[in-house]
């Protein structure tokens, strides 16, 4: 045992020290509360409350000013328990139109703890949201009868244009999750959900202001704290303008009604999107108000999922618009020149191997054979890359093309301004050393893919970007839907040039067969008088049922101002549905209207229906 | 070796056990006071935070009691088992808890969440009992020292890297058990003059008499004056404590007298003079006597010069801005009435409304209204200090005073020095809490999110200090047992 005497008196200092302490603060409280009566005054007279005001979202607009979307107000029925007294309950059930025992359920549910945990009797509740503009003139007249009821003003959603649901999104209430995350948001305040209302929800939702109340000790309102010297405005929220074209989006959208798929028409030199449409589409609108939450529910149980952005999200195979990829990357790797022809059999044979193609001269150089869109062509010249010498190994071969595709925005997501982009798919040679359980598989086992079928997947949104990049000639910019953000730069990578890895004169050989597609090969309805178009079809097999119709273009040839993908399924031959309403998209964009010629084809496109013969379970 | 005594309940401190239980109910009617609605809820309702207050209180009691059966022996022999647990929990919960409001120290285990924090306080606490209790140990020697404040940095770096800087303060508390043991004095004093430098520097940091920067003048006097009081007490050189006494005031005259007629003088380079003037004294003093206590003081004067002028870089830089705030606001430089002032003030409010006996069990009308935030938690003395007055205030910290001042009296009647270093601790984290909540809720401190204990809500926090008393009331209950 040690015990060392001259330590031991320090437990004096140190209990010394906690007692001074102790004094020290029982002083402080005796002058607190005793000595100052200041507190008591304040306690009867200076209490706060802080009443958030909220600024109003930011607009929302189109390329040319047009007005999209904007706030209402919208009236919340709130209650103090506390101050409520005695008054006519069924006269009040009549003027909200609902029964007594709704009535009597939401009181007990404002009370109960369990499911609002932040009940008081002090504080105002909310005892019914967003009243219709007719309630609260009905319950305007009355309100002096019903005390400790009050009127909060709201903001809601209202759309000019009920279209474009995908991109303009829509706002609902924070979840609880969302508001540990972020602590600007408080219980009952709403924030972006889909469209550019999410990914843009920091610029729209502005700042909240605060005021400051003094209430009497029994929680009255007293009047403003100091004359409002301490109080904060709110800063409204940043008005955005989108790229869209309001008018062509709902010219897009009734060409594709009725049909499943996807468009996506961008402005070759910014990346701008000009109009983006998944079909079947659904009313923004119906996202908004005290229904909001059942017509959510009724469109997630729609067979057809129209809340899924087919234009962005969807992976479909490209089909032969992805042979113009090939065109490219084999070119620039020296595979073949413009010259160089292969022969085709009304088809791609070796051996017991047999790839159809329609009827067409042969043998072909490169240009008419993106004009004919030939299969052979694209089977020969894909496999004489993979099996080149050059590349050391079908593995490097593949994933040397890989990476073009890559380059192209295949195989990732472009980085587009909208929520829930899907990348698509580009397998590289590692996935087919596990499909094929050994790396010795053979080009010929995977020589769909250069005619855009097979593993590889694409969006329509990618396949657009394609077209935009061979109208640049050679790169494109991270597609976007917004233009402008008040006193806002747009993001730096929005604005740069992305290049891929092919040069432009290669580009220059494919545009020329895009060309001669339009004017002498598979998508002649595309032409447009007095414009050059460029285009590309695409029919992709389905083995789920009749095969997708897809087209690819951009017009006029030189300086192009629309590039365009459009994507339908089971719509047949590109040339059936994709090729019509993609001419007419960018008819109705660079002259405004339809030429007369054409009018018999807008009304088919407008008319046809395809929905019956979609095989969805119900 | 004896064996364990027979009859535990009488060698138990029932003094302590009658304060723990006093406390614990009497946090628990503070909770239904501090959450009650005037509506239809009981004290006993298991929705409202008082019935599951009085379900926490009830399985600390059990708890108490299982403690009770455990053999002493385990405590010490497993103490640094229990400790690299504890160290290896703490650094996993960094990694797998979910952010919380910022904060990253929360287990959810299915319905229950629990903060690891809160239960490293006692086997810390264990963990140093066993270190000072090792053979031949002697906390004089560097080493030592250094290995006893390994054992408390860690858990603090772990705590802090979880972000909850207020958890990770308390554990400074151990240094009153250092103090009991041995570590010199001048480490407290230090310590005070460090906060003390601060407080100054930082209150007059931003204010100019002509041109001396008020807060770095006012700071070196101050270094200039300990300087002075080590010579008086520390070396017992009174002579030269008198002659650089002397040198001070004839040279702030002789300065004060030119500053008002002749020239305008700067204060600080005034003050850097007499510590110049003062280490150079105790250097010839050191080089007549060869007393190391001379460079000590040189030592801790150019220390002082240093830390005084690197305050206000820390302060701006290292600080965060809410931090920055919060002491700003409680030296009272800042008002800020809407932001970091505004939970104080409100505080401030409903404790000073409170009166001689206050408004009356219920009748709390500041707490009631939600003005007060966290008012279960972290601000629930405000609650007894709006109901209960001035007279539930001060018994609530006499109270404490009491089951501290009982705590170090049964510490030091320990034969072993393991329990007594727990002893200590335990009283040491009490006293910490004590000081650093109420401090903060009546705003002579800044805020600091720390609970008080048995009165704060929560689970974790009730279970941990019961836990940490118990083991102590064990461990005294066998000190008759062979521990010399």
């Amino acid at each position: 045992m040690r015990k060392n005497y001259e330590l031991e008196k320090r437990k004096f200092i140190i209990g010394g020290g906690m007692l001074l302490v102790c004094i020290i603060y029982i002083i402080r409280l005796f002058t607190l509360q005793i000595l100052s009566s200041d507190y008591k005054t304040f306690a009867d007279s200076n209490a706060f409350l802080k009443k958030t005001i909220y600024p109003s979202r930011g607009l929302i607009y189109d390329r040319n000013g047009e007005l999209l979307v904007y706030n209402q107000p919208a009236y919340d029925l709130m209650m103090v328990m506390r101050e409520v007294k005695e008054f006519d309950t069924l006269d009040l059930c009549n003027t909200l139109n609902i029964t007594r025992e709704q009535f009597d359920k939401r009181i007990r549910d404002i009370k109960d703890r369990r499911l609002n945990p932040g009940y008081s009797s002090y504080t105002p509740q909310t005892f019914m949201n967003q009243l219709s503009g007719k309630d609260y003139g009905l319950l305007m007249e009355k309100m002096y009868l019903f005390p400790g009821f009050y009127i909060q003003n709201r903001t809601i959603r209202q759309y000019k244009y009920l279209t474009a649901p995908h991109i303009l999104g829509n706002i609902r209430e924070v979840s609880k999750k969302e508001m540990e995350i972020d602590p600007f948001y408080q219980r009952g305040d709403y924030t972006g959900d889909l469209g550019v209302e999410k990914t843009y929800e920091q610029f729209l939702r502005g700042e909240k202001g605060v005021e400051i109340l003094l209430r009497d000790a029994h929680g009255r309102v007293k009047g403003k704290y100091e004359n409002g010297d301490f109080d904060e405005s709110p800063t409204p929220g940043m008005n955005l303008t989108l790229s869209i074209d309001i008018e062509l989006q709902q010219y897009a959208e009734a060409l594709m009604a009725n049909k499943v798929g996807g468009l996506v028409a961008i402005q070759p030199a910014t990346g701008e999107i000009l109009a983006l449409v998944s079909s079947p589409t659904f009313n923004p609108a119906e996202l908004v108000g005290r229904e909001r939450g059942k017509n959510y529910l009724a469109l997630t149980k729609d067979p057809f999922k129209p809340l899924y952005d087919r234009a962005i999200s969807a992976s479909y195979p490209p089909g032969s618009t992805f042979k113009l990829t090939q065109a490219l990357i084999t070119q620039e790797e020296d595979i073949i020149t413009q010259n160089t022809k292969f022969s085709c059999s009304h088809g791609y044979v070796v051996g017991g191997f047999r790839l159809g193609c329609h009827a067409h001269a042969s043998p072909l150089p490169l240009v008419p054979a993106i004009a004919t869109s030939c299969n052979a062509y694209f089977c020969a010249s894909f496999r004489a890359m993979m099996d080149s010498k050059k590349y050391g190994s079908i593995q490097e071969s593949f994933d040397k093309w890989k990476d073009y595709l890559v380059s192209m925005g295949y195989g990732y997501k472009t980085g587009i301004d909208l929520p829930s982009e899907g990348r698509g798919f580009i397998p590289n040679s590692n996935f087919y050393n596990k499909v094929f359980k050994t790396d010795r598989w053979k080009s010929l086992n995977i020589v769909s893919i250069a005619i855009g079928q097979g593993e590889i997947l694409a969006t329509p949104l990618q396949i657009a970007n394609l077209a935009a990049t061979i109208a640049n000639r050679g790169y494109f910019h991270t597609p976007h839907v917004v233009k402008g953000i008040q006193n806002n730069e747009l993001d730096e990578e929005f604005t740069r040039e992305r290049h891929t890895m092919v040069e432009k004169k290669y580009y220059d050989i494919v545009v020329e067969g895009m060309a001669m597609a339009v004017t002498g090969g598979t998508c002649r309805r595309a032409a447009i008088p007095d414009i050059v178009v460029c285009g590309k079809t695409g029919t992709s097999q389905n083995p789920h049922g009749k095969d997708h119709s897809a087209f690819m273009g951009f017009a006029p040839k030189d300086n192009p101002e629309i590039a365009i993908a459009v994507y339908v399924e089971q719509g047949g031959f590109g040339a059936t549905y994709g090729v019509p309403i993609g001419s007419l998209v960018m008819e109705k964009y660079l002259k405004g209207e339809i030429s007369p010629s054409r009018k018999y084809m807008e009304d088919a496109m407008l008319n046809a229906n395809l929905l019956p013969q979609y095989n969805i379970r119900k | 070796m004896r064996s364990r005594e027979v009859n535990i309940l009488k060698s138990i401190d029932w003094w302590i056990v009658i304060i723990y239980t006093i406390l614990v109910f009497a946090g628990w009617v503070s909770i239904y006071a501090a959450s009650y609605n005037f509506d239809d809820s009981s004290i006993f309702d298991m929705a409202n935070r008082s019935g599951k207050q009085l379900m926490w209180i009830g399985l600390a009691f059990l708890l108490g009691g299982i403690i009770m059966l455990v053999e002493t022996r385990i405590f010490e022999s497993y103490a640094p088992l229990f400790y690299f647990l504890m160290i290896g929990v703490l650094a996993v919960t960094i990694v797998i808890a979910p952010d919380i409001k910022g904060s990253r120290s929360w287990l959810v285990l299915g319905p229950v969440s629990i903060q690891p924090a809160e239960f490293g306080k006692f086997v810390t606490a264990l963990m140093l009992g066993w270190l000072f209790n090792s053979y031949n140990f002697n906390f004089t020697k560097p080493r030592n020292f250094i290995k006893a404040a390994a054992i408390v940095l860690l858990p603090i770096v772990l705590i802090i890297l979880q972000r909850e800087t207020g958890s990770a303060l308390v554990y400074f508390a151990f240094i009153f058990v250092f103090y009991r043991e041995g570590m010199s004095g001048l480490v407290m004093i230090a310590g005070l003059c460090a906060i003390l430098f601060f407080v100054i520097g930082v209150k007059f940091g931003n204010e100019m008499i002509g041109s001396t920067e008020l807060g770095a003048a006012l700071v070196l006097q101050l270094i200039m004056l300990v300087t002075i009081g080590m010579n008086f007490f520390f070396t017992k050189s009174v002579k030269s404590g008198w002659i650089q006494l002397g040198i001070m005031l004839l040279l702030d005259i002789v300065f004060y007298i030119i500053n008002s007629y002749i020239m305008v003088v700067n204060f600080v380079f005034v003050g850097m003079t007499l510590c110049g003037i003062a280490v150079i004294y105790c250097y010839v003093n050191f080089l007549r006597t060869r007393s190391f206590k001379y460079l000590t003081i040189i030592i801790f004067t150019v220390a002082s010069i240093l830390f005084s002028f690197s305050v206000d870089y820390a302060f701006d830089n290292i600080l965060e801005p809410h931090q920055q705030t919060r002491i700003e606001v409680s030296l009272g430089m800042k008002d800020d009435l809407k932001g970091a002032g505004y939970n104080v003030n409100q505080a401030k409010i409903a404790i000073g409304s409170g009166g001689l006996f206050g408004k009356g069990f219920l009748n709390g009308t500041q707490t009631k209204l939600k003005y007060v935030p966290e008012q279960d938690t972290d601000f629930i003395f405000c609650t007894i200090g709006e109901e209960e007055g001035f007279i539930g205030t001060t018994l609530v910290i006499v109270m404490f005073f009491v089951l501290i001042a009982r705590l170090i009296f049964l510490a030091e009647r320990q034969r072993s020095v393991f329990v007594r270093v727990y002893g200590y601790s335990v009283a040491s984290i009490f006293f910490f809490h004590l000081l650093v909540n109420v401090g903060m809720v009546i705003g002579l401190l800044p805020v600091i999110g720390i609970p008080l204990p048995f009165f704060s809500y929560g689970g974790s926090g009730l279970w941990s200090f019961s836990i940490l008393l118990f083991i102590f009331l064990r461990l005294d209950a066998s000190r008759m047992e062979t521990y010399s």
